[in-house]
Protein backbone atom coordinates (compact mmCIF):
# COMPACT_ATOMS: atom_id res chain seq x y z
CA UNK A 1 0.00 0.00 0.00
CA UNK A 2 2.80 2.51 0.63
CA UNK A 3 3.80 1.89 -2.99
CA UNK A 4 0.29 2.83 -4.15
CA UNK A 5 0.21 5.91 -1.93
CA UNK A 6 3.47 7.10 -3.47
CA UNK A 7 2.20 6.48 -7.02
CA UNK A 8 -0.92 8.50 -6.30
CA UNK A 9 0.90 11.35 -4.59
CA UNK A 10 3.41 11.46 -7.44
CA UNK A 11 0.47 11.95 -9.80
CA UNK A 12 -0.72 14.92 -7.73
CA UNK A 13 -3.41 13.13 -5.73
CA UNK A 14 -3.52 13.78 -1.99
CA UNK A 15 -3.71 10.55 0.00
CA UNK A 16 -4.54 9.52 3.53
CA UNK A 17 -3.82 5.99 4.77
CA UNK A 18 -6.05 4.50 7.45
CA UNK A 19 -4.06 1.76 9.10
CA UNK A 20 -3.82 -0.64 12.01
CA UNK A 21 -0.02 -0.20 11.88
CA UNK A 22 0.66 3.55 11.96
CA UNK A 23 4.22 2.96 13.27
CA UNK A 24 4.99 1.05 10.08
CA UNK A 25 3.27 3.68 7.94
CA UNK A 26 5.57 6.26 9.54
CA UNK A 27 8.60 4.19 8.59
CA UNK A 28 7.37 4.27 5.00
CA UNK A 29 7.03 8.04 5.39
CA UNK A 30 3.47 8.20 4.17
CA UNK A 31 2.01 11.64 3.75
CA UNK A 32 -1.06 11.42 6.00
CA UNK A 33 -1.75 8.61 8.46
CA UNK A 34 -4.82 7.77 10.53
CA UNK A 35 -4.00 5.07 13.09
CA UNK A 36 -6.70 2.75 14.40
CA UNK A 37 -6.25 0.09 17.08
CA UNK A 38 -8.46 -2.41 15.29
CA UNK A 39 -7.90 -6.00 14.20
CA UNK A 40 -6.59 -6.48 10.67
CA UNK A 41 -9.15 -6.40 7.88
CA UNK A 42 -11.25 -3.81 9.74
CA UNK A 43 -9.66 -0.42 9.07
CA UNK A 44 -13.01 1.35 9.35
CA UNK A 45 -14.46 -0.60 12.24
CA UNK A 46 -16.98 -3.26 13.12
CA UNK A 47 -19.35 -4.73 10.53
CA UNK A 48 -22.81 -3.18 10.66
CA UNK A 49 -21.61 -0.30 12.83
CA UNK A 50 -22.18 2.74 10.60
CA UNK A 51 -21.37 5.16 13.43
CA UNK A 52 -17.91 3.71 14.05
CA UNK A 53 -17.20 3.54 10.32
CA UNK A 54 -18.32 7.15 9.92
CA UNK A 55 -16.14 8.34 12.82
CA UNK A 56 -13.04 6.82 11.20
CA UNK A 57 -13.99 8.12 7.76
CA UNK A 58 -14.61 11.60 9.16
CA UNK A 59 -11.15 11.58 10.76
CA UNK A 60 -9.61 10.64 7.41
CA UNK A 61 -11.46 13.49 5.66
CA UNK A 62 -10.41 15.92 8.41
CA UNK A 63 -6.75 14.97 8.02
CA UNK A 64 -6.99 15.51 4.26
CA UNK A 65 -8.43 18.92 5.03
CA UNK A 66 -6.03 20.05 7.72
CA UNK A 67 -2.68 18.29 7.27
CA UNK A 68 -0.26 20.99 6.22
CA UNK A 69 2.96 19.01 6.15
CA UNK A 70 4.19 15.53 5.20
CA UNK A 71 4.01 12.65 7.65
CA UNK A 72 1.00 13.98 9.52
CA UNK A 73 -0.41 11.34 11.87
CA UNK A 74 -3.58 11.17 13.93
CA UNK A 75 -4.37 8.19 16.16
CA UNK A 76 -8.03 7.57 16.95
CA UNK A 77 -9.10 6.86 20.53
CA UNK A 78 -11.72 4.29 19.55
CA UNK A 79 -11.68 1.08 21.52
CA UNK A 80 -12.44 -2.19 19.73
CA UNK A 81 -15.60 -3.45 21.42
CA UNK A 82 -14.55 -7.11 21.53
CA UNK A 83 -12.08 -8.55 24.00
CA UNK A 84 -8.54 -8.62 22.61
CA UNK A 85 -8.07 -12.40 22.76
CA UNK A 86 -11.25 -13.03 20.75
CA UNK A 87 -10.52 -10.24 18.26
CA UNK A 88 -6.94 -11.49 17.83
CA UNK A 89 -8.19 -14.90 16.77
CA UNK A 90 -11.19 -13.67 14.77
CA UNK A 91 -9.26 -11.59 12.22
CA UNK A 92 -6.88 -14.39 11.29
CA UNK A 93 -7.49 -16.77 8.39
CA UNK A 94 -8.73 -20.23 9.24
CA UNK A 95 -5.56 -21.72 7.74
CA UNK A 96 -2.05 -20.26 7.92
CA UNK A 97 -1.30 -18.23 4.79
CA UNK A 98 1.02 -19.93 2.29
CA UNK A 99 4.00 -17.76 3.24
CA UNK A 100 3.47 -18.39 6.96
CA UNK A 101 3.02 -22.12 6.34
CA UNK A 102 6.27 -22.07 4.36
CA UNK A 103 8.10 -20.26 7.18
CA UNK A 104 6.79 -22.76 9.74
CA UNK A 105 7.91 -25.66 7.52
CA UNK A 106 11.38 -24.15 7.13
CA UNK A 107 11.69 -23.62 10.88
CA UNK A 108 10.65 -27.22 11.53
CA UNK A 109 13.14 -28.51 8.96
CA UNK A 110 15.94 -26.44 10.50
CA UNK A 111 15.02 -27.71 13.95
CA UNK A 112 14.97 -31.33 12.73
CA UNK A 113 18.39 -30.82 11.15
CA UNK A 114 19.73 -29.37 14.41
CA UNK A 115 18.37 -32.33 16.37
CA UNK A 116 19.88 -34.80 13.87
CA UNK A 117 23.28 -33.12 14.18
CA UNK A 118 23.03 -33.25 17.98
CA UNK A 119 22.12 -36.95 17.93
CA UNK B 1 -3.95 8.01 22.71
CA UNK B 2 -1.16 6.36 20.75
CA UNK B 3 -2.28 3.33 18.78
CA UNK B 4 -0.44 0.11 19.58
CA UNK B 5 0.53 -1.03 16.07
CA UNK B 6 1.26 -4.55 17.30
CA UNK B 7 -1.79 -5.22 19.48
CA UNK B 8 -3.41 -7.68 17.08
CA UNK B 9 -0.26 -8.90 15.34
CA UNK B 10 1.06 -12.43 16.01
CA UNK B 11 4.19 -12.14 18.16
CA UNK B 12 6.31 -13.98 15.58
CA UNK B 13 5.71 -11.17 13.06
CA UNK B 14 6.57 -8.33 15.38
CA UNK B 15 10.36 -8.34 15.21
CA UNK B 16 10.30 -8.18 11.41
CA UNK B 17 8.08 -5.10 11.39
CA UNK B 18 9.91 -3.42 14.25
CA UNK B 19 13.23 -3.83 12.49
CA UNK B 20 11.92 -2.33 9.24
CA UNK B 21 14.24 0.61 8.63
CA UNK B 22 12.96 4.12 8.14
CA UNK B 23 12.68 4.75 4.43
CA UNK B 24 15.42 7.10 3.34
CA UNK B 25 13.65 8.82 0.47
CA UNK B 26 11.55 11.84 1.32
CA UNK B 27 7.77 11.68 1.62
CA UNK B 28 6.02 12.25 -1.67
CA UNK B 29 3.54 14.99 -0.84
CA UNK B 30 0.67 16.24 -2.94
CA UNK B 31 -1.19 19.07 -1.22
CA UNK B 32 -4.96 18.79 -1.49
CA UNK B 33 -5.07 22.30 -2.89
CA UNK B 34 -8.70 22.91 -2.02
CA UNK B 35 -10.95 22.37 1.00
CA UNK B 36 -12.10 18.77 1.47
CA UNK B 37 -15.63 20.14 1.11
CA UNK B 38 -14.83 20.79 -2.56
CA UNK B 39 -12.78 17.66 -3.20
CA UNK B 40 -13.76 14.45 -4.96
CA UNK B 41 -12.59 11.43 -3.00
CA UNK B 42 -11.93 7.84 -4.10
CA UNK B 43 -11.30 4.83 -1.87
CA UNK B 44 -8.77 1.99 -2.14
CA UNK B 45 -8.73 -1.19 -0.10
CA UNK B 46 -6.40 -4.19 -0.15
CA UNK B 47 -9.04 -6.58 1.23
CA UNK B 48 -9.35 -8.57 -2.01
CA UNK B 49 -12.94 -7.50 -2.75
CA UNK B 50 -14.30 -8.20 -6.24
CA UNK B 51 -17.64 -8.21 -8.01
CA UNK B 52 -19.18 -11.64 -8.36
CA UNK B 53 -20.58 -10.70 -11.77
CA UNK B 54 -18.03 -9.92 -14.45
CA UNK B 55 -14.84 -9.95 -12.37
CA UNK B 56 -12.41 -12.77 -11.67
CA UNK B 57 -11.48 -13.52 -8.07
CA UNK B 58 -7.89 -12.68 -7.15
CA UNK B 59 -5.58 -15.56 -7.98
CA UNK B 60 -5.10 -17.27 -4.61
CA UNK B 61 -4.54 -20.65 -6.24
CA UNK B 62 -1.24 -19.44 -7.69
CA UNK B 63 -0.31 -17.95 -4.33
CA UNK B 64 -0.90 -21.35 -2.73
CA UNK B 65 1.54 -22.87 -5.22
CA UNK B 66 4.00 -19.98 -4.98
CA UNK B 67 3.81 -18.56 -1.43
CA UNK B 68 6.03 -15.56 -2.10
CA UNK B 69 3.73 -14.36 -4.89
CA UNK B 70 0.56 -12.28 -4.43
CA UNK B 71 -1.86 -11.31 -7.19
CA UNK B 72 -0.94 -7.67 -7.97
CA UNK B 73 -4.03 -6.87 -10.08
CA UNK B 74 -6.98 -4.75 -8.93
CA UNK B 75 -10.72 -4.51 -9.41
CA UNK B 76 -12.81 -1.37 -9.91
CA UNK B 77 -15.78 -1.26 -7.55
CA UNK B 78 -18.60 1.17 -8.45
CA UNK B 79 -19.96 3.26 -5.57
CA UNK B 80 -23.45 1.82 -5.95
CA UNK B 81 -22.26 -1.74 -5.36
CA UNK B 82 -24.58 -3.74 -3.14
CA UNK B 83 -23.27 -6.08 -0.49
CA UNK B 84 -24.76 -9.09 -2.24
CA UNK B 85 -22.77 -8.27 -5.38
CA UNK B 86 -19.32 -8.69 -3.81
CA UNK B 87 -17.09 -11.47 -2.65
CA UNK B 88 -13.52 -11.40 -1.34
CA UNK B 89 -10.43 -13.56 -1.58
CA UNK B 90 -7.50 -13.10 0.78
CA UNK B 91 -5.27 -15.72 2.37
CA UNK B 92 -3.86 -13.45 5.10
CA UNK B 93 -7.03 -12.27 6.81
CA UNK B 94 -10.38 -13.83 7.59
CA UNK B 95 -12.75 -12.32 5.03
CA UNK B 96 -15.91 -13.18 6.96
CA UNK B 97 -16.65 -9.62 8.13
CA UNK B 98 -15.87 -8.04 4.72
CA UNK B 99 -18.30 -10.46 3.12
CA UNK B 100 -20.88 -9.39 5.68
CA UNK B 101 -20.25 -5.64 5.42
CA UNK B 102 -17.78 -4.41 2.82
CA UNK B 103 -17.78 -1.02 4.55
CA UNK B 104 -15.34 -2.32 7.17
CA UNK B 105 -12.67 -2.11 4.46
CA UNK B 106 -14.20 0.03 1.70
CA UNK B 107 -16.38 2.60 3.46
CA UNK B 108 -18.61 3.68 0.58
CA UNK B 109 -21.58 4.19 2.91
CA UNK B 110 -19.70 6.46 5.32
CA UNK B 111 -18.18 8.58 2.56
CA UNK B 112 -21.59 8.92 0.91
CA UNK B 113 -22.73 10.36 4.25
CA UNK B 114 -19.75 12.74 4.24
CA UNK B 115 -20.72 13.78 0.72
CA UNK B 116 -24.32 14.35 1.79
CA UNK B 117 -23.37 16.49 4.81
CA UNK B 118 -20.86 18.53 2.80
CA UNK B 119 -17.69 17.33 4.56
CA UNK B 120 -16.33 16.25 1.17
CA UNK B 121 -17.29 17.65 -2.18
CA UNK B 122 -18.13 14.33 -3.83
CA UNK B 123 -17.56 10.62 -3.55
CA UNK B 124 -16.11 9.27 -6.78
CA UNK B 125 -18.16 6.91 -8.89
CA UNK B 126 -15.42 4.28 -8.93
CA UNK B 127 -13.23 2.78 -6.19
CA UNK B 128 -10.45 0.20 -6.27
CA UNK B 129 -9.74 -3.08 -4.59
CA UNK B 130 -6.34 -4.76 -4.44
CA UNK B 131 -5.30 -7.84 -2.51
CA UNK B 132 -2.75 -7.33 0.21
CA UNK B 133 0.38 -9.31 0.70
CA UNK B 134 2.81 -8.25 -1.97
CA UNK B 135 6.49 -8.98 -2.10
CA UNK B 136 7.55 -9.28 -5.73
CA UNK B 137 4.13 -7.91 -6.69
CA UNK B 138 4.96 -4.56 -5.13
CA UNK B 139 7.15 -3.88 -8.15
CA UNK B 140 4.11 -4.30 -10.39
CA UNK B 141 2.15 -1.97 -8.16
CA UNK B 142 4.98 0.56 -8.46
CA UNK B 143 5.58 0.25 -12.18
CA UNK B 144 2.14 -0.53 -13.55
CA UNK B 145 -0.97 -0.77 -11.40
CA UNK B 146 -0.28 2.23 -9.15
CA UNK B 147 0.24 4.65 -12.06
CA UNK B 148 -2.74 3.09 -13.87
CA UNK B 149 -5.10 3.67 -10.94
CA UNK B 150 -3.68 7.17 -10.49
CA UNK B 151 -4.49 7.89 -14.13
CA UNK B 152 -8.03 6.53 -13.75
CA UNK B 153 -8.49 8.77 -10.72
CA UNK B 154 -7.20 11.80 -12.63
CA UNK B 155 -9.53 11.03 -15.54
CA UNK B 156 -12.42 10.94 -13.06
CA UNK B 157 -11.40 14.32 -11.56
CA UNK B 158 -10.54 12.73 -8.22
CA UNK B 159 -8.59 15.03 -5.90
CA UNK B 160 -7.87 12.73 -2.96
CA UNK B 161 -7.66 9.04 -2.22
CA UNK B 162 -8.28 7.23 1.06
CA UNK B 163 -6.20 4.05 1.27
CA UNK B 164 -6.84 1.28 3.74
CA UNK B 165 -4.46 -1.67 3.97
CA UNK B 166 -6.32 -4.76 5.08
Amino acid sequence: MPVLARSLESAGLATVTVTMMPDLAEKFRLSRIVGVEFPFGHAFGMPHDPEMQLAVSRAAAALLDHASEPESRVDLPIEWPVDTRTAYHDWQPTEASPIVALQIKRRQEAEAKRQATKD
Amino acid sequence: MTVDSYKFLPKSFRAGYESTPMQESETVWAPLGKPASEATVALITSAGIYLKAGQEPFDIEREKRDPTWGDPTYRAIPRGTLQAAIDATHLHINTRDVKEDLNVALPIRAFATLEADGTIGALAEEHYSFMGFQQAGADEWRSHYGPEVAERCKQADVDAVVLAPA
